[in-house]
């Protein structure tokens, strides 16, 4: 049988508890930090405005064709003008604010008129425009759906388990979620709404592995082997007898998109990267935010197993 | 223990070739084809148009692959492009104007399968290129417009009834009549009540000041603005068809907007063009005063006027209207191209029977004076022509002349015909993808499926062995059931679409590495192999229950909260979860029963 965690003893993850809530706490702080210094690097989705991508026929330069954009003198903001390569260096994303006394059509078409002069075979590959109310409107949606994924995994989990273990995974989770927002205000990526979504994928993600620990925890307190175990054990066990299982799965999980990542070209780019990310917190989160904040809320065997009551006689 | 009953595995094998026939379509390619349709609804597509095509084709030395009717349009097959582009030219020559002659691409989808109702997913724009449009409508200026015509039908009926009434103002969100006294009040209030009964009637008498106000109601108002949306979907389908594409989407999206995609569309330019272009009719009267005019001119348009160009080759010139308008493009019945006396080019246009009524009294009172057609096009109102009236004109057919060339006619006709919009429409997003973006983001999209699938099975095989085989199976399964439900639900796939199906697949095969955990620590604990794998199935499924629905909140709530893109992905993701609980749970299990179930002596588990 090839094994990879099969372990004699269960690991103390417990005992690093303090340790690991530090370590989680300092970095949720650090993405925070960079998701209010340095600010999501938000796509024309919702920020409105126009992208081009084109195709040169030998490698571009980006920065001469920055120049000759701003030449232009379109609408005087010049820093919002962004040009870089997508991938290879024959593809090029340029994008540009909103322009208001042009319409979309004429503005992309101005812009192509000015880069076919150094490259007369540039093909215009695709144009986005997006007008400046619907990208609020999308970022409100977004919210909600965030709300209402946290909610909805709140009652689901109260009602399967317990009020502790709902509020656990949702806070270690939602501190994947920052995560991911703050990797991406840190390199400033381009968070577009499919970026979004795999937010919004992993939220769902990862509490599927905090599930998974808590049934093993909700298990072991029926087992009479733990009966005599601490609180402390019994999840030490559950985290240790589940262990191969995150592994593998999340591994599986990596495997497919990290095919996108790699294979996926530049459109599937940001989608693979914030799962890729969502997956390896995603792991950490659900172990060792998860169960610590299990203790701290004070769980207990009677919150699982509940007693068995004494039937009262009736008095004749 | 380890056995289905026979109805179980003969429904798991139902589903499986089920699930196989629907997701095959899409294993086969497209054809470049080209559509024949009517211009018009009334323009019927049969098996005559059909019979004429194929000789004309038979003519020209072009062979057809196959032909068939659909829909009220005839499809005709071909071996390449070059064949398709000759056909097209052809056939658009031979037939006309009535018809529309459109290139496409038709599935090759084998006729035995399309018996079965089985056929490819359509491929969204992020495939296969296109353009996509969101428009925004203006439902406040839909209101207004009620309004005006509010403050038209009272003026008519007011002197129908010879009431006489002071004036009649449009206010932002009323109208308010002025009156005489307290008997004409009373009066006027009974000839409104009759003739409109949408409009809500407050009245004010203050000392030798009588007013009516009339609102709409909240109802009314909300009937105006979703019915507004929807006229400016049939406008949007009417332009649409003029352009001729396949296969266009044209939604009505949240309450005030329409998403537009054009598949396949080449010629950008003009498909924006078209589509962008709003125009509505407008027919006002002129002011000749000259006074009025030079003030006009002078910067100060008296209140009550507007001062527009009249459009004329020669250059075009000022001319001043009133601001109320009489008649509105959505009384138009159609607007063709055609002569005059004369053989000049002109419009003739065709009323309905509440417009010819309006026209025919408008004529009638007017007689001698200047009235104007104006077209207003994002806002801005151009003056097309502003003949002077000779006659009472009846009947409800209007001709427009004025100096416009042939291809102005025709220009003018169409916009008139597909332009009535109900209110004006902005777009607020627009997204263009060439086809050879499209080509490699569905490349790109697949091969990183595939990869990733491959590796997945790869360590599946070897970390469980004959588990990791039938898990592997399970999730080809999942694949095929995934693609045909995409399939029969004719959902469009998108990128993000593709994204999904790869995601899910990644995560179905947790259901399988729970089960496989689950049977190991058994086997572990000393249990039979049998029994083994009964605890294994028993004990994860709770588990994989637990952590699919909390995956599939989030799907949902991505579901109903995302547009566009993400919409796209929450389909696929949610149908995914649905499908890999029965392949990883079912099918897997009747694979293994079938390999451990029917053995006598089962003495190790390759797990």
């Amino acid at each position: 049988m090839l094994e990879m965690f099969h372990l004699k003893k269960d690991i103390p993850f417990m005992s690093y508890g303090r340790l690991t809530t530090t370590v989680s706490l300092a970095t949720f702080l650090l993405a925070v930090f960079f998701l209010f210094y340095k600010g999501l690097n938000l796509s024309i989705e919702f920020t409105g405005g126009t992208v081009l991508e084109v195709r040169y026929s030998q490698p571009a330069d980006p920065n001469q064709m920055r120049h000759s954009i701003e030449a232009l003198n379109l609408s005087g903001k010049h820093q919002e003008i962004q040009v870089q390569l997508l991938g290879s260096p024959r593809d090029v994303m340029i994008r540009l604010p909103s322009v208001s006394n042009m319409t979309s059509a004429k503005l992309s078409e101005t812009v192509m008129a000015e880069l076919r002069k150094t490259d007369a075979k540039v093909e215009s590959r695709k144009v986005e425009f997006v007008g400046p109310s619907v990208g609020e409107e999308l970022l409100t949606h977004g919210l909600t759906a965030l709300a209402l994924v946290c909610v909805g995994i709140i009652i689901y989990l109260g009602i399967r388990f317990e009020w502790r273990f709902a509020v656990s995974a949702i806070i270690a989770n939602l501190h994947d979620v920052v995560i991911i927002l703050g990797v991406f205000a840190f390199f400033q990526w381009e968070f577009s709404l499919t970026v979004l979504a795999a937010v919004l994928a992993v939220l769902g993600y990862s509490v599927n592995e905090s599930v998974v620990v808590f049934d093993r925890i909700r298990e072991n307190f029926r087992k009479a082997g733990m009966r005599g175990k601490s609180i402390n054990e019994v999840i030490d066990n559950a985290i240790t007898a589940t262990m191969s299982r995150t592994v593998i799965t999340h591994g599986s999980t990596e495997v497919m998109v990290l095919a996108m990542l790699l294979f996926g070209g530049p459109a599937l780019h940001g989608f693979a990267m914030a799962l890729t990310i969502g997956i390896v917190f995603g792991i950490y989160s659900s172990v060792l935010v998860a169960s610590p904040l299990l203790l701290l809320f004070g769980l207990t065997r009677e919150s699982m197993v509940k007693p068995v009551r004494v039937k009262e006689e009736a008095v004749v | 223990m380890n056995r289905y009953p026979l109805w179980k595995n003969l429904i798991i094998l139902f589903a499986l070739v089920a699930g196989l026939i629907y997701a095959l379509p899409n294993r086969y390619g497209e054809t470049p084809a080209v559509q024949v349709s009517g211009t018009r609804s009334s323009v019927k597509v049969d098996t005559a148009v059909m019979d004429r095509v194929e000789k004309l084709l038979q003519a020209a030395n072009i062979q057809p692959e196959g032909a068939f009717l659909e829909n009220n349009s005839l499809k005709v097959k071909f071996a390449g492009t070059e064949a398709q582009l000759k056909a097209k030219t052809a056939i658009q020559e031979a037939l006309g104007d009535n018809y529309v002659v459109a290139l496409n691409l038709q599935p090759n989808t084998p006729g035995w399968l399309a018996k079965v109702g089985a056929k490819p997913m359509a491929l969204g724009l992020d495939l296969r290129g296109g353009v996509h449009f969101l428009m925004q409508v203006d439902t406040r200026a839909a209101v207004d417009k009620a309004y005006e015509r509010v403050a038209g039908d009272v003026r008519r009926e007011l002197k129908d009834k010879k009431i006489r009434a002071g004036s009649i103002k449009r206010l932002v969100s009323g109208v308010e009549i002025q009156l005489r006294d307290e008997a004409t009040m009373a009066e006027s209030r009974k000839a409104i009540e009759r003739s409109l009964p949408t409009v809500q009637i407050a009245q004010q008498s203050a000392e030798g000041n009588y007013r009516l106000m009339l609102t709409l109601t909240d109802e009314e108002q909300r009937r105006v603005q979703s019915d507004a949306v929807k006229q400016n979907i049939a406008t949007l389908h009417n332009r649409v068809n003029e352009l001729g594409t396949t296969e266009p989407v044209i939604q009505q999206q949240g309450a005030d907007r329409i998403v537009v995609q054009l598949p396949g569309v080449q010629d950008t330019a003009r498909a924006k063009d078209i589509i962008g272009r709003t125009a509505t009719l407008e027919v006002r009267m002129v002011e000749e005063d000259a006074a009025k005019l030079s003030e006009a001119l002078a910067g100060k348009v008296p209140a009550g006027y507007e001062l527009l160009e009249e459009l004329d080759p020669r250059g075009n010139r000022p001319i001043l209207l009133k601001t109320d308008v009489e008649l509105t493009g959505e009384n138009i019945n159609g607007a063709q191209p055609s002569f005059d006396e004369q053989n000049q080019p002109s419009v003739e246009i065709t009323l309905d029977s509440a417009g010819a009524n309006i026209f025919r009294q408008l004529t009638a009172e007017n007689i001698g004076k200047r009235m104007a057609m104006v077209l207003v096009e994002k806002n801005k109102g151009q003056v097309v022509t502003a003949p002077v009236i000779r006659g009472e004109i009846g009947g409800g057919r209007v001709q427009i002349t004025g100096s416009m060339t042939t291809a102005d006619a025709t220009d003018t006709a169409l916009l008139l015909r597909a332009g009535s919009l109900a209110a004006p429409m902005e777009v607020v997003e627009e997204r263009t993808i060439g086809p050879s973006l499209g080509k490699e983001n569905i490349e790109k999209g697949f091969n990183s499926m595939f990869y990733g699938f491959g590796a997945v099975v790869l360590f599946m095989v070897i970390y469980y062995r004959m588990f990791g085989v039938t898990a592997s199976l399970a999730l080809g399964a999942n694949l095929v059931f995934l693609i045909a439900l995409l399939s029969v639900w004719s959902t469009t796939l998108t990128l993000p679409g593709i994204a999904a199906i790869a995601l899910t697949l990644g995560m179905a095969i947790d259901s399988n590495v729970l089960i496989n955990e689950r049977i190991r620590e058994e086997v572990r604990a000393g249990v039979p192999p049998q029994t083994a794998i009964k605890a294994g199935y028993e004990h994860a499924w709770a588990t994989i229950l637990d952590s699919n629905i909390t995956t599939f909140i989030a799907g949902v709530a991505l579901f109903i909260f995302g547009s566009g893109a993400v919409r796209g992905f929450a389909v696929v993701h949610c149908l995914g979860i649905i499908t890999s609980m029965f392949s990883a749970v079912v099918v897997s299990r009747a694979l293994v029963n079938l390999i451990y179930g029917y053995r006598r002596k089962v003495t190790s588990l390759a797990v």
